[in-house]
């Protein structure tokens, strides 16, 4: 099987975000950058999917700023076997997205069976390059992925919406995956699969090697800043079991008073 | 001047009230709804309230249940009969699922989980978060038209002087194709209560909860305050609490009413899912938590002793 992986790279989770003076994006020149957490259910998938169908090949393909291969490094080194970068800025839309990414699949002349991808990347949390690139390449695509089975030719598919309710998909191949944590257990990267992947193929080709032009740009981000800081609230010290009827009495009085939420 | 077109879903006898937010937006402008399948009159009553002229309701083979080709290829046909400039939907499951998908067939931009939007001259500008609300940026969408756009439940909230509209109803046939992708069985989740991302009341609960077992005190006062019950990712990690319960940048991203932080000390991911949530109670041990820095008010003590007697004056005073 030809299984593809797309995946992204992301400023860690407990970084800082700062705008920069412009408002253009977020200064990006400390940041730590590592493989999208969603994506990594992604890539243990396409693993276990491998060992269960011998001779498959998985091609981990990234769109995104060339600072840092971490992400693509990572996803070889948990045992990926080969990887293309497209470079273009950091502030890429979804619709770019998934047309470059097309674009690579198409030139890489290798037919996909399988496209896994995280449900979402935890920077720009757009959601729509699965379902964006399944439509442009004709394909089914099934997002937010829980449970995942090979039936036959296809795939059965759990996806989770609202209220852990789980809706059972019978998907044709080829098809894209939209992965969500509980999947799987993603494995650590072995330190022989960390040395390995240094040596593993990396194809780097542009925005215009894989047909994206400035004019596939559709949605236009602008003006980063903060959030509006609240003010501080009020605190109640309750340690001092004497107090704590008071305190919580005082604080349901403010909810319903000062607050009026209930 | 700008043509509109709201996608809607049904839960139970109304709309998702999402809907009635993103068409209170739309004042002056021209609104159609559309829904697959039948709309019971009281959906019907309500999105006329708000502003809606034509409601569609969507029939074809294939429609009975979700999919995202089957919806999308009927929504591109309402679409192209109409000639709409923009499209909305809730940033819901399905929301989220299916607006990319048409957006692709019509080669158009779309803007995700927007928090706030203007439609000056009939033109869309919004807002959204990035880094799960660790900061905004303004968006904007460009090229082929319809552009599309969903908004976040909850985050605009409902606008009391909007003008009534028409509210009239047409069935309109659609026919989908052949779908690549059915569902064949739907497995209902063991809780009736709202989504996290869609409730108005959160209690969420984090590490000092201590075990799976002890959430029942957090269950305890949701029941009272008809809220749901979440979960900072520490606790998840630990096993006390499904992913499904996570809030947080790896989890899920909410902006209730009132958020109720149980035993969180408020980890900046934390921090970045539940920051928009209108007012903030926390209760923690530590009085140096950074869960403190939000919070509207602040409970120093030991969750054990304070959800308890919470409970207890909630049951007193609704």
């Amino acid at each position: 099987m030809n299984i593809f992986v797309c995946v992204k790279q992301v400023p860690d989770t407990e970084t800082k975000v700062v705008p920069t003076g412009d408002g253009s994006y977020i200064e990006t020149n400390s940041i730590k950058w590592i493989l999208n957490p969603y994506d990594e259910f992604a890539v243990e998938q396409a693993l276990q999917v491998k060992a269960a169908n011998s001779g498959s090949t998985i091609t981990v393909v990234r769109v995104g700023g060339v600072k840092d291969t971490e992400a693509l490094r990572t996803a070889m080194a948990m045992g990926a076997d080969e990887a293309i970068l497209i470079e273009a800025g950091d502030n890429v839309d979804s619709y770019m997205t998934a047309k470059a990414i097309k674009g690579a699949i198409e030139k890489s002349g290798k037919n996909p069976d399988l496209i896994l991808t995280g449900k979402q990347a935890i920077d720009d949390d757009c959601l729509q390059v699965p379902q964006l690139l399944a439509q442009m390449l004709g394909m089914p695509s099934v997002s937010v992925v829980v449970g995942f089975e090979q039936d036959g030719d296809g795939y059965v598919l759990k996806r989770e919406i609202e209220g852990g309710t789980i809706e059972v998909y019978s998907a044709n191949s080829p098809a894209v995956v939209a992965c969500n944590k509980g999947l799987n257990t993603p494995r650590y990267p072995s330190l022989p699969g960390i040395i390995k992947a240094k040596r593993k193929p990396m194809e780097k080709w542009t925005l215009s090697d894989v047909g994206v032009a400035d004019s596939d740009r559709r949605v236009n981000y602008s003006n980063f800043q903060l959030p509006p800081e609240k003010p501080p609230g009020k605190k109640f010290e309750a340690m001092d079991e004497g107090v704590q009827a008071s305190v919580v009495s005082e604080v349901v009085n403010l909810l319903r008073t000062e607050a009026k939420v209930i | 001047m700008s043509k509109i077109l709201v996608f809607s879903e049904l839960a139970g006898e109304h709309v998702k009230t999402v809907t009635m937010e993103i068409l209170g937006k739309m004042d002056g402008l021209h609104a159609d709804v559309a829904v697959v399948g039948d709309l019971p009159q009281a959906a019907l009553d309500d999105l006329a309230k708000y502003g809606a002229q034509n409601i569609h309701c969507l029939k074809g083979d294939n429609l009975e249940k979700y999919s995202p080709e089957g919806y999308a290829a009927a929504l591109k046909t309402l679409i192209d009969e109409h000639g709409y400039d923009y499209v909305f939907a809730g940033s819901t499951s399905m929301g989220k699922d299916l607006l990319p998908r048409v957006a692709g067939m019509c080669d158009a931009g779309m803007a995700t989980e927007v928090t706030n939007f203007t439609m000056d001259g009939g033109t869309f500008a919004g807002t959204r978060p990035f880094f799960a609300g660790k900061c905004l940026a303004k968006v904007e969408v460009q090229g082929p038209k319809p552009h599309f756009v969903t908004v976040r439940p909850n985050a605009l909230g409902l606008n009391d002087s909007t003008t009534a509209g028409a509210g009239t109803k047409s069935e309109v046939a659609v026919s989908t194709g052949d779908l690549k992708a059915i569902i064949k069985e739907i497995v209902k989740g063991a809780s009736n209560k709202l989504d996290l991302t869609e409730a108005n009341i959160i209690v969420s609960g984090g590490r000092a909860l201590k075990s799976a077992e002890n959430f029942k005190i957090l269950d305890e006062m949701a029941n009272v305050l008809g809220a749901t019950v979440g979960a900072s990712r520490a606790a998840v990690d630990s096993g006390y609490a499904t992913h499904d319960m996570q809030v947080g940048q790896t989890g899920k991203t909410v902006a209730p009413t009132l958020y109720i932080a149980c035993g969180i000390s408020g980890a900046i991911q934390h921090l970045a899912g539940m920051r928009t949530s209108k007012v903030i109670v926390a209760i923690n041990t530590d009085p140096d938590a950074p869960i403190f820095t939000k919070a509207d008010y602040g409970i120093v003590g030991d969750l054990f002793q304070i959800v308890p007697l919470l409970t207890e004056e909630f049951k007193k005073v609704l």
